[in-house]
């Protein structure tokens, strides 16, 4: 267990200067941002350097932050290192405008489907993805619906007309 | 799919490829999966698969409600082993809301948490069974999974989806009849087990119909982001019990089977092999939580009375048990902000819970990690070039549950 998440730290800022940045621990799990152009190059090179190896992907999704203007969507990838047994997370922002990221599905064959379902809930563009179309959803849906502008249907609300569950 | 006429392998005898559409409700798929083949006679050439069938936006439903009330969520995401998903969401909470429980409870969970192991690994290896053409097995395992539904039905009321638990432990304390009922499971059951392998692991018809189906290699499989038994078949041997213990699971002795192959038959063996672990587990598990005595067999749930409801004499009698009462299941305590990852092994893999709070009543967002969504693309790939009976046991061997996947 000699991988500690200082090293990691260390290691990423050595070769990415500036570029990777707002370094913290949550709940003892290192955490990361970096430039949306970046991704493919970073999450590449944690998976091939021998002293950081983090070869499996656990988790890809999407979040949406409307207040953070021009970062208002991210992806949060969660990487582990099997073998150290240690586990990184690490997140790209991009503008709602602009929703282009580039796809880890070459790097890794399961961020196929998890990367698909992203875009069906919050339209982020996977640039090179080799079938990126509705997962979850109905392919005629023409909104992102996971995005916090839709919010859920009022629970309040007295206008429906509903017998069989009792509303109205 | 209009790709009639696409190239045939070489050899083969048929003019053109047929294409079959299997589910989205077939007797063939345990759940709502539906494939589109292309077959070269009985030769799956390539499939085409549409999932999403029962998506239901637990993510989004999510994000408005308190934490309470996400529970019954999580029942019906593997609603074969429920309670692993109830424990796994207040196991997340707990991380959040730094809430620590004391060992008797971190027991009780694991009691029942591997009790769900097993219903789930009985319902997908006897399945495997009825997919192969043997039906008894099936009939014959419903008879423990009822006794440890009964169980499930003492600790909190219901059976299959059981929102088990509270934030801090369980709703109430362990009955006698629980306990009876638990020794009862112990005692009968290795017998059926033994008796289910008796039929099926040195069963000419079942090794011929499984050995060399869905093989998948460990590179592969990791690559595919496959966990639990499924990457444990390919023989890699990662467990979230040992690799990041929850719920005390250091404290018990347990050997982590792995196969060798990935093939239909080695996912049958390590679930085979889990659950006499999951047995040894809940022998273990038992032995400590009689350890206690006086005072401390009494313990049920941490003392956050923030977040565990107040006993229900109290709310009827005492104005204060009534206020907080409210205030949680109305969920009126804001959580701390904060970004939580925790993950449980699940009946099927690693099911994790990503949740963001912004400080709010509810989380900002909360995404599950299905294991089954994961690994279930890696099924055109399992099959193709199998013939298409070989790769409904394939389905079923991967133990896929809709509800899950599709969330």
């Amino acid at each position: 267990m000699g991988l500690t998440n200082q090293y990691i730290q260390e290691k990423l800022v050595e070769k990415f200067a500036d570029q990777v940045c707002n370094f913290e621990d949550t709940y003892g799990m290192l955490c990361f941002e970096a430039p949306k152009e970046q991704n493919l190059k970073i999450l590449q090179y944690l998976f091939d350097e021998p002293t950081l190896n983090f070869q499996f992907l656990t988790d890809l999704c999407g979040v949406n932050f409307p207040d953070d203007k021009g970062r208002e969507l991210a992806v949060v990838y969660h990487l582990h290192n099997l073998k150290e047994n240690i586990r990184i997370r690490f997140k790209v922002f991009t503008s709602i405008d602009q929703t282009d990221v580039f796809t880890a599905s070459k790097l890794y064959s399961s961020a196929n489907w998890m990367e698909r379902e992203t875009y069906d809930f919050y339209g982020i563009n996977f640039v090179g993805h080799a079938n990126l179309k509705r997962i979850l959803n109905v392919d005629e849906m023409d909104y992102f619906p996971l995005r916090k502008e839709y919010p859920l249907e009022d629970q309040t609300r007295i206008d429906k007309d509903d017998e069989m569950f009792g509303r109205g | 799919m209009n790709n009639h006429n696409i190239a045939l392998p070489e050899g083969s005898i048929e003019r053109q490829t047929t294409t079959l559409n299997v589910g989205p409700t077939h007797p063939a798929t345990h759940g709502v999966f539906q494939n589109i083949m292309e077959l070269d006679g009985e030769r799956i050439v390539s499939t085409e698969q549409t999932v999403g069938y029962i998506h239901r936006a637990f993510e989004k439903l999510a994000e408005r409600r308190p934490l309470y009330q996400v529970t019954p969520l999580t029942d019906r995401l593997n609603y074969c082993s429920s309670p692993i998903n109830n424990m796994g969401w207040h196991l997340t909470c707990e991380k959040l809301l730094g809430v620590a429980t004391p060992k008797r409870v971190d027991y009780l969970r694991i009691i029942i948490m591997e009790l769900a192991r097993i219903s789930d690994h009985l319902i997908c290896n006897s399945i495997v069974g009825v997919d192969t053409g043997a039906y008894t097995g099936f009939l014959y395992v419903m008879q423990s999974r009822e006794l440890i539904y009964e169980i499930y039905e003492e600790v909190c009321g219901s059976r299959l989806t059981t929102n088990i638990g509270r934030i801090g432990g369980f709703e109430r304390n362990f009955t006698n009849t629980a306990f009876t009922k638990l020794e009862k499971f112990l005692k009968e059951y290795p017998k059926v087990l033994a008796e289910f392998e008796g039929l099926f692991t040195r069963n000419r018809i079942f090794m011929e119909r499984t050995i060399g189906g869905g093989a998948i290699s460990a590179e592969r499989a990791l690559n595919y982001g496959f966990t639990g038994p499924n990457l444990r078949a390919a023989g890699v041997d990662y467990d979230v019990r040992i690799h990041s213990p929850y719920s005390s699971y250091e404290d018990f002795k347990f050997d982590v089977p792995v196969g060798k192959t990935g093939d239909n038959y080695d996912r049958y063996l390590v679930r085979n092999q889990e659950m006499w672990q999951s047995l040894s587990i809940i022998e273990q598990a038992y032995q400590k939580v009689q350890q206690f005595k006086g005072a401390d067999a009494e313990v049920y749930h941490a003392d956050v009375p923030e977040y565990y409801l107040p006993k229900k004499e109290d709310v009827y009698t005492k104005m204060e048990a009534l206020i907080w009462h409210f205030k949680i299941i109305m969920g009126e305590i804001d959580m701390p902000k904060g970004e939580v990852y925790q993950s449980v092994e699940g009946g099927n893999g690693e099911l994790g819970f990503y949740l963001i709070s912004d400080g709010g009543r509810t989380p900002f967002r909360l995404h599950f990690r299905r294991p089954c969504f994961i690994y279930y693309q890696a099924y055109p790939e399992l099959i193709t070039g199998g013939m298409l009976s070989d790769a409904i046991v394939t389905m079923s061997s991967l133990n896929l549950i809709a509800g899950e996947l599709d969330a």
